[in-house]
């Protein structure tokens, strides 16, 4: 079966990580790794299972995208570097699914909003962060039952599986987070917290999500939602779990969530990689599906 | 024996945290003319500087951390304008305060701030840190529950952030756990690794009563900014007792530039009278010192026991073993209920209702 050609740009955890969801996929090919550093070992691997890699950044892939009639690029570097990256090929026709917290595209979370995305002529679709992939979904499925009014995650995360570039980013990673807590989640105002725990072992990524209805929680309803949601986000994570709650508490609805991956380039700890790949992954296989039912035609340029 | 180390003619400053750090063990319920009844007499008493915000600094006011009476910018408002000498200071921890509520910080007055971190994550303030200097603010590394880094391990953390900008690093024991040798050690290594011009400070919890002792240890290694609170009011057993760590530095001749009576008396006639509960070393407050929890999550293992019927000094040491650090307070009541259910407490079915 023909598949749509991707290329990953940054070499760090998540491009790495991509890479494993990609090769697994039966609608996308990862066929071109872009870094910026030679040593890196994100693009060793790259080079290792076979994909193409380039250390000059989003210029040394521009030359091939035609030839290599590459279609979706996954961009893992950072909210700075995307909004050129994004220039640079959708002008190109290449559809950008976007990892950074830059968030120029429409923002997605699958099991809530991909649908809605499907008919929109996108070219850029931006994945939140692993923070709002993971909790998202349940602050939609108790908005999906009746209008809250204040949600907040608060989402752990392993030191280890946390890259420099996140690091040295960290409000990026909490407006953005916090936006799509409404926009996409639904709730009229939304803060997200983030702590980066050293613990050894690793701890798994954990999310706790609340959320301050307007009225009385109708407590039935909103449990039926949360666990429906949650089987969702299986489907494409396996590793996301609830394990307390939800707790009831006056107009209080409190979640606490587990997320383990599935230890393809990190260990399982890292649920936060997992979650993102896994949501990038599926988003372009939606699109793919599209591109292959000639639904929506990529432009590609001819003169390239 | 030892000659002890003379510390006659030292100069320290010291830092009062009892309206920020205080506001943990008042539930984040102090107003504003608390505060600056507060103030006012901590500024009469020639205190140099007080940190005024939420307990959980810049960000706080969450579902996770409480929401205080008044929005950090009110509080501000309220003392900034009422001091003659005394500086305002801010906490910020990157991940729930950003540089947006710094720059309204400043905006309201606020001309000090500790920038915090775990003390082995210390690259996630580089924004924070540079951004605090270029407003010209009086900017510190503060690298929290540091009994978790070794001496080494710390001296690195804090070259990263002089690195970034910060003029002072902190040696901060959150939990209350350090002794002086450890304290002495980790203030040497920071000492020896760091620029001269760079000052380094001390933050102590007394879990285990070591509040006094350690910050005079953090002094004799070089030390020269101290973190206290009047009345000792703060989270766990309470921050260094202020009063006490100013009788102790008369004693010894090392200089504050604070009037000992009057923060005796700002404590027996204002926080003792402001506390809900004695802020001391009890039961749950030694164990955070003993197992090295973070000394704010007392009050919230103390509800979470009441809620599902497990001891709160198990649920304590059960969150030290699982290494939770700051900011985790969702942690206790999910560590609560996962215990609950092992010990037949709280089922699957009934825990959605447990509330």
């Amino acid at each position: 079966m023909k598949k749509i050609k991707c290329a990953i740009i940054g070499s760090g955890n998540i491009g790495t990580d991509l890479i494993y969801k990609l090769k697994r996929s039966e609608l996308l090919e990862p066929v071109w790794m872009v870094g910026i550093d030679p040593a890196s070992e994100g693009l060793a691997r790259a080079k290792g299972l076979g994909l193409k890699i380039t250390d000059l950044g989003v210029d040394g892939l521009v030359p091939h995208v035609v030839a290599d009639e590459v279609q979706i690029a996954f961009d893992a570097t950072s909210a700075y570097v995307h909004a050129e990256n994004s220039r640079k090929l959708t002008e190109l026709g290449v559809l950008m699914v976007d990892l950074t917290p830059a968030a120029i595209g429409p923002l997605c979370v699958p099991p809530v909003n991909l649908k809605g995305l499907r008919e929109k002529k996108v070219q850029n679709v931006n994945m939140i962060s692993c923070a709002g992939q993971a909790t998202i979904p349940i602050v939609n499925a108790v908005c999906r039952v009746q209008s809250v009014d204040y949600a907040e995650i608060v989402a752990s995360l392993s030191s280890k599986s946390i890259g420099p570039g996140t690091r040295a980013n960290l409000d990026e990673f909490t407006y953005t987070t916090s936006n799509a807590i409404c926009v996409v989640g639904g709730s009229r105002r939304g803060k997200a917290l983030a702590i980066i725990n050293p613990a050894d072992p690793p701890m798994i990524m954990r999310n706790t999500i609340y959320c301050l209805t307007d009225a009385a929680p109708d407590q039935q309803k909103i449990t039926a939602s949360i666990l429906e949601m949650i089987g969702e986000v299986q489907r494409y994570v396996p590793g996301y779990r609830l394990v307390n709650g939800p707790v009831y508490d006056g107009h209080k609805v409190s979640v606490y969530m587990e997320v383990a991956g599935l230890g393809d380039y990190l260990p399982r700890y890292a649920g936060n990689l997992d979650i993102m790949t896994a949501a990038a992954t599926r988003t372009a296989e939606m699109f793919a599906e599209e591109f292959l039912a000639g639904r929506v035609q990529p432009q590609l340029s001819e003169v390239a | 024996m030892l000659e002890p180390i003379d510390l006659k003619g030292r100069k320290i400053l010291v830092h009062d945290m009892s309206l920020r750090d205080g506001m943990h063990a008042k539930r984040e319920q102090i107003s504003t003319e608390q505060m600056v009844r507060v103030a006012t007499r901590l500024d009469d008493a020639g205190v140099p500087l007080i940190q005024v915000s939420h307990g959980g600094g810049l960000g706080g006011n969450s579902l996770q951390h409480g929401f205080a009476l008044h929005s950090n910018e009110e509080y501000w408002d309220a003392v900034v304008p009422k001091m003659k000498r005394t500086k305002v200071s801010a906490l910020l921890i990157p991940g729930l305060g950003t540089m947006k509520e710094l720059q309204s910080a400043y905006d309201h007055g606020v001309r000090s701030v500790h920038v915090a971190t775990h003390c082995t994550e210390a690259d996630t303030s580089p924004q924070h840190i540079a951004y605090a200097r270029k407003l010209g603010m009086d900017t510190t590394g503060f690298l929290m529950m540091a009994h978790l880094n070794s001496p080494e391990g710390l001296a690195q953390q804090a070259r990263m952030m002089e690195s970034y900008g910060a003029q002072t690093v902190y040696i901060t024991d959150s939990a209350g756990y350090l002794l002086p040798a450890d304290v002495k050690a980790r203030v040497r290594a920071l000492r020896d690794s760091l620029k001269p011009e760079t000052e380094i400070g001390f933050h102590g919890h007394h879990n285990l009563g070591m509040g006094i002792a350690n910050s005079i240890a953090a002094i004799e290694e070089g030390a020269t900014r101290i973190d206290a609170s009047v009345g000792g009011l703060g989270a766990g057993a309470g921050n260094t007792p202020l009063e006490v760590f100013v009788a102790v530095c008369e004693r010894m001749g090392i200089e504050t530039g604070c009037d000992l009576f009057k923060l005796m008396d700002l404590t027996e006639d204002v926080i003792f009278p402001m506390m809900e509960h004695i802020v001391r070393v009890d039961r749950a407050s030694l164990t955070l010192g003993f197992a090295g929890v973070y000394s704010t999550f007392l009050l919230h293992a103390n509800r979470a026991a009441a809620k599902y019927g497990v001891p709160a000094r198990d649920i304590l040491v059960e969150l030290g073993r699982k290494k939770m650090i700051g900011g985790q307070e969702d942690m206790i009541e999910d560590t609560a209920m996962t215990m609950a259910k092992e010990r037949g407490l709280l089922s699957e079915a009934s825990q959605r209702h447990a509330a």
